[in-house]
């Protein structure tokens, strides 16, 4: 975060008015809020967006920003008692000190908009699973920052770790709950979501996945072996098969007590005429298979 | 480090009111308001028996997200909801497409 130019992440000048920073947060919110658009990265922009809004939003921020910088939170004055807070949430010290549980909840509430995605609130946090750990069953390390405090009635943060193991076949937008894993031994609830997988694609319980196979294979049909999340498995391609023709293999999805399907497109590849001998070949195709794919077409 | 055992690790089938409006820190009039406008659709008939599935507690979290990030009111936010879900299924079906 340090080093991030606040103005620069909100694309205004330094000049901006308050009302052009409000219009320019309310705009990339829009644009990267991570429920609306699910692109890579999107999360820690929105983050960084409104990491620069909660600075530049308050005049007094604002104004220690501008004169000290990156370093605007620990300006060169007399050292103040108290905690050293992370510097992501950009409490104004006031505010803490008068800090008691019920107001520090309300704050945490409002974290819970902005910071929920990359930092875990106390009871509740986002657990990302490779689509692997699903299909094995993983034991993952959960990092939480709860508040606690001390006997002075100060709040400080403590880091915390849980492990988890992940049961096989959770999915997407499921919870765990894990009892009295949370502050102050409150159930901790794990939302849990999947990371993209280069090659698989999850809808639901099923999967599919484009399956590459040659014009030979294609046309004569052929037992070839495909990736599955849980590993490779034979299958059958049909002679006379057609591009995007798909092939359901029946309880390869995601697994569970009534397993998902897994989905496989074909996808015919043609190998690239590099040598003269292959040009041959092609050329002997045109003449003696007499096919017109675009017959029906009138053309 | 803490370790949570097998036995204290809890698949989430459904959550109550009640534990849906602590969940994600609302009254649960506020929930209430999300069953009016459609966006959610719990089972059970009276309120006191509804139960809210995983896909309706993650509407729940997103649909807070987005009036608290980008001031939408109730109507607005189970519209953006459904273009959404409708968008991600246009996006799905364009996979499957192979596009």
């Amino acid at each position: 975060m340090a080093g991030e130019d606040f103005y620069k992440v909100l694309g205004v000048a330094r000049t901006a008015s308050a009302d052009d920073i409000k219009r320019a947060y309310r705009k990339l919110a829009r644009k990267y809020h991570p429920d609306v658009h699910k692109g890579a990265g999107t999360a820690e922009k929105f983050q960084a967006v409104g990491n620069a809004y909660d600075v530049l939003r308050n005049p007094e921020k604002r104004a220690a920003y501008d004169a000290y910088g990156a370093d605007w939170e620990n300006p060169p004055r007399p050292a103040q008692e108290g905690q050293n807070w992370d510097g992501g949430f950009g409490f104004a010290r006031e505010d803490m000190s008068r800090a008691d549980a019920g107001v520090f909840r309300d704050f945490f509430d409002a974290f819970g908009s902005r910071g929920g995605f990359s930092r875990p609130s106390p009871q509740q946090a986002r657990l990302a699973l490779d689509l692997e750990d699903v299909f094995a069953g993983a034991r993952k390390i959960v990092g939480l920052r709860m508040p606690e405090m001390d006997p002075q009635g100060r709040m400080h943060w403590r880091d915390h770790k849980v492990v988890v193991n992940v049961p096989k076949g959770i999915g997407e937008g499921q919870h765990l709950r894990l009892k009295g894993q949370g502050a102050e031994g409150a159930d901790l609830i794990l939302e849990i979501a999947l990371n993209p997988h280069p090659i698989f694609r999850v809808d639901g319980r099923d999967i599919s996945v484009d399956l590459p196979i040659t014009p030979w294979e294609a046309a004569l049909g052929a037992r070839i072996a495909m990736p599955t999340p849980g590993g490779k498995v034979q299958v059958k391609v049909p002679p006379n098969a057609r591009s995007g023709q798909r092939l359901r293999l029946k309880g390869r999805g995601m697994p569970g007590a009534v397993p998902g399907d897994l989905y496989a497109s074909l996808l015919i590849v043609n190998p690239p005429v590099k040598t003269a001998k292959a040009r041959e070949f092609y050329e002997r195709m045109a003449g003696e298979l007499k096919f017109d794919p675009r017959k029906d077409q009138g053309a | 480090m803490r370790l949570a055992n097998r036995e204290h690790i809890e698949v989430i089938e459904t959550l109550t009111l009640t534990e849906l409006s602590a969940f994600c820190h609302v009254q649960a009039d506020w929930v209430t308001s999300l069953v009016d406008y459609g966006v959610l659709d719990p089972l059970g008939g009276d309120a006191a028996d509804w139960r809210f599935s995983p896909p309706n507690v993650l509407r729940a979290r997103k649909a807070r997200r987005l009036t608290h990030d980008l001031g939408l009111n109730l109507a607005g936010v189970a519209l953006v909801l459904d273009l959404i879900e409708e968008r991600d299924a246009l996006a799905r079906k364009l996979a499957q497409l192979g596009y």
